[in-house]
């Protein structure tokens, strides 16, 4: 594997954990927002907050992680995406900095409001669809370089099908992840009401989800053509997500097993992003940048990945441990701790 | 909209130091309190002491709170970078992207034990095995600075790569990563986020006990710090010694500009406050005689090199000079109080706990504050028209979007929404459970009755 591939690839792992941590996190502040409304606040809110308190600073730095991270492997994207997405991005921060500190001050500020309910619900969406502008943007079509000027295209991407999908597939996914790892947290508390609430949360969202999913899918074609027909030589990847989804959706319906579901859920997500992005290779952003051309130098890739290394061997022990205190600790998700 | 013509490069300046400047306040917080609540701990578990113990429980949850505005404000400065300086991030990706990478591991690995730390205090039935936990957090938030303040170093000194034909070449990264101003520029930031949480908690002790409060908890408080903040104080005045033998060395403008040093010479004065007349004369300043040749290269006689040696566009802005001296006369005035306190409590005729010194050791809390903006305010101007110095100049690192303006007033608008509430919902922390509540709600008030003896 060249270096451009491990970076990307590291990179791309990056960007799933993100998916999953903070679609969880999304998730939960939507539908901790959803309760505060319908009055069923008081049966899902404590299982929420269990789960989050402890975890909620670790989410935001998958995301700055890859955000850095290509910045060092592939500068050119500094470029290119920093000089397109000022606004989106500034946007983007704006959300992610009123979420951040706002769900700080009610859990440690101890005061329960129903703004800092709203914001912390609704940032939960809003984040997701502007985030997924970026991911938009690189099939192509929505930017122009014109005399080394790069402009992003509002008009187009306000008004293509394509965007919409995207933001639509990514806020339905936020809510069923989210769902399904409720459930299984749920159902580790042996908190059965909560349970109950949670479970129909994730069989709500599961078909939205698939359908916006297979939906885009076919959107993609009309986009980027390019794309889509590498997409469909990796037919297989996605019909695994295809049938992880029905298992998963099966098994949480059936109540059963909601720890197997889950995962089904992150193997459904994870094949379905892995061929996504190995089929839009090599382009990082279509048709103007390659991974081989906006590329560090060898040496300072060598050295990103031994500090990637170096990192993993620091971070999975204490992301171990994290998670035997808070997640795998049958004590403390039952509130016995 | 300001009235002027709009330029990219003048908006994304003003952009990144209004985050940055806000953004400091809690990194300074963040990199120092943990040391300090790792003190407090041990403290608690050597002297078997409850008050010390508690002192880092109420630590630890003000900082928390901290902890957040200064992690989404840093997410906004780490992703602002991109944004407003596309081509600097560009050559930086090149050649100082390895220490900007594992600063969000450090972090990374902060947030994890931060998270552990907090919701653990109960748990475990020995207090050492909690203590551990705080110890991967202070290593954690100090490795984020050094690492930080490595890229800060490579922006005044680049090296590790060479330039061909307009082309980054030869690139070392660990080269690029220790550079000349590395040593003193990351010892300077530590010890002085160090001394700063220091005296941001003794203002607080201080207070308390100007209230007439007078309880021994805010009096143990009260020397913890200011024993600390006295040894930090000491540091940064050795470590500050040792800037100024590196900037003589490697940065002279941007001494000479901090010094209003025009003429090269040897037995150079220190010049303290004053202003500039048109034609460069400095009047109504202090002089200390030879101080400058003493500051820059150990004795008297070494030359100091002039501003007029430069060529005038490649020089920075010549108000650095205050910004400097408030950083430099702060800090004087830090030791002297902590000093002053450490004395007067060991000397036991003497009451440190007098109503002048407390009020002097309160002000030491928002002066460190305002040092540590002065001091970064001159790092940055200082260096000016340069953003890697002698590679890159700060307008061809810019941004050429339309809209900064736009973003600038939208980030004003959210810090001033961010820094308000922070500052409420501390206050109503503490307000609602005052520390004597505390004491009596953990069976520690029978102390209280002894110790107010």
């Amino acid at each position: 594997m060249s270096y451009e591939v491990v970076g990307i690839t590291v990179l791309w792992i990056f960007l799933y954990g993100y998916l999953i941590v903070a679609s969880i996190d999304f998730g939960a502040g939507f539908f901790s927002y959803y309760s505060h409304i319908t009055n069923k606040k008081h049966v899902v809110h404590n299982i929420i907050q269990r789960y989050l308190s402890p975890v909620w600073e670790v989410t935001n730095v998958f995301l700055v992680f890859f955000f850095v991270g290509i910045v060092g492997f592939f500068p050119d994207t500094a470029y290119y995406y920093g000089t397109a997405l000022l606004i989106p991005g500034s946007v983007a921060i704006i959300l992610l900095a009123l979420r951040g500190s706002y769900y700080a001050f009610a859990t440690y500020g101890a005061k329960d409001s129903h703004l800092y309910s709203f914001l912390y619900g609704a940032t939960g969406l809003l984040i997701p669809a502007s985030l997924t502008t970026v991911l938009t943007i690189s099939e192509g079509g929505y930017l122009v370089v014109d005399n080394g000027n790069v402009q992003l295209l509002y008009g187009e991407l306000f008004t293509s099908a394509y965007s919409w999908g995207v933001v639509f597939l990514a806020i339905f996914s936020v809510l069923f992840i989210s769902a399904a790892f409720l459930t299984y947290y749920a159902s580790r508390a042996k908190d059965k009401p909560a349970l109950e609430v949670v479970r129909k949360y994730a069989l709500s969202w599961a078909g939205p989800t698939i359908i916006t999913g297979i939906v885009v899918f076919f959107l993609l074609g009309k986009r980027n053509p390019v794309h889509f027909s590498n997409m469909m030589d990796l037919w297989w990847m996605f019909g695994i997500s295809f049938v992880t989804f029905v298992a998963a959706t099966v098994l949480i319906w059936k109540r059963r097993n909601y720890g197997t579901a889950f995962v089904l859920v992150m193997v459904q997500f994870f094949t379905a992003f892995f061929a996504y992005g190995s089929a839009h290779l090599p382009y990082l952003l279509y048709p103007y940048l390659t991974i081989y051309d906006g590329f560090t130098n060898d040496a300072m890739a060598l050295a990103l990945i031994i500090a990637f290394i170096g990192g993993l061997l620091l971070l999975i022990p204490s992301l171990i441990l994290l998670m035997r205190l808070f997640l795998f600790d049958a004590d403390y998700v039952e509130g016995k701790k | 909209m300001f009235g002027f013509e709009y330029d990219p490069v003048i908006y994304s300046r003003i952009l990144t130091s209004l985050t940055l400047g806000f953004h400091i306040i809690f990194a300074t917080i963040g990199v120092g309190v943990p040391l300090m609540i790792a003190i407090a701990e041990w403290m608690g578990i050597k002297r078997n002491d409850p008050h010390y113990t508690l002192l880092a429980r109420r630590w630890a949850r003000g900082f928390v709170v901290t902890v957040a505005v200064g992690v989404v404000t840093g997410t906004a400065i780490g992703l602002q970078l991109s944004l407003l300086w596309p081509n600097f991030m560009q050559a930086a990706g090149h050649t100082i992207g390895l220490p900007l990478f594992l600063e969000i591991f450090a972090f990374f690995f902060e947030a994890i034990f931060l998270g552990i730390y907090l919701y653990t205090w109960d748990r475990f039935k020995s207090k050492m095995k909690h203590f551990l936990l705080v110890i991967p957090i202070v290593i954690g938030a100090s490795a984020s600075a050094f690492f930080i303040t490595t890229v800060n170093g490579f922006m005044n000194i680049p090296q590790g790569f060479e330039i061909v034909d307009g082309v980054l070449t030869n690139v070392s990264p660990l080269a690029a990563m220790f550079n000349p101003a590395t040593p003193t520029k990351v010892a300077h930031v530590i010890i002085t986020c160090y001394l700063t949480s220091a005296f941001i908690l003794g203002t607080i002790a201080a207070i308390h006990l100007i209230k007439g409060n007078n309880h021994v908890y805010h009096k143990k408080a009260l020397h913890l710090t200011m024993v600390s903040g006295a040894v930090f104080a000491i540091a940064t005045a050795v470590i500050g010694d040792l800037s100024g033998k590196y900037l003589h060395e490697y940065q002279p403008e941007k001494l000479a500009a901090a010094e209003w040093h025009f003429e090269t010479e040897t037995e150079a004065p220190l010049i303290l406050g004053g202003i500039l007349t048109e034609d460069n004369e400095v009047k109504y300043a202090l002089e200390i005689p030879y101080a400058l040749s003493i500051l820059a290269g150990g004795t008297p006689d070494s030359e100091v090199v002039g501003l007029n040696d430069f060529p005038e566009d490649e020089l920075p802005p010549l108000w650095v000079h205050y910004a400097f001296d408030l950083m430099v006369g702060i800090g004087m005035y830090l030791s002297l109080v902590s000093v002053l306190f450490v004395v007067m409590s060991w000397r036991k005729k003497w009451n440190p706990l007098n109503k002048p010194l407390l009020w002097a050791i309160a002000a030491g809390g928002p002066l460190s504050m305002v040092a540590i903006e002065s001091g970064w305010v001159f790092a940055e101007v200082g260096r000016q028209p340069w953003i890697i110095n002698g590679i890159m100049r700060t307008e061809e690192g810019a941004t050429t979007s339309a809209h900064v303006d736009v973003m600038f007033v939208l980030f004003v608008t959210l810090y001033i929404i961010l820094g308000v509430t922070c500052a409420v919902v501390l206050r109503r922390m503490f307000k609602k459970n005052p520390v004597e509540h505390e004491l009596e709600k953990r069976g520690m008030a029978q102390q209280k009755r002894v110790s107010n003896e």
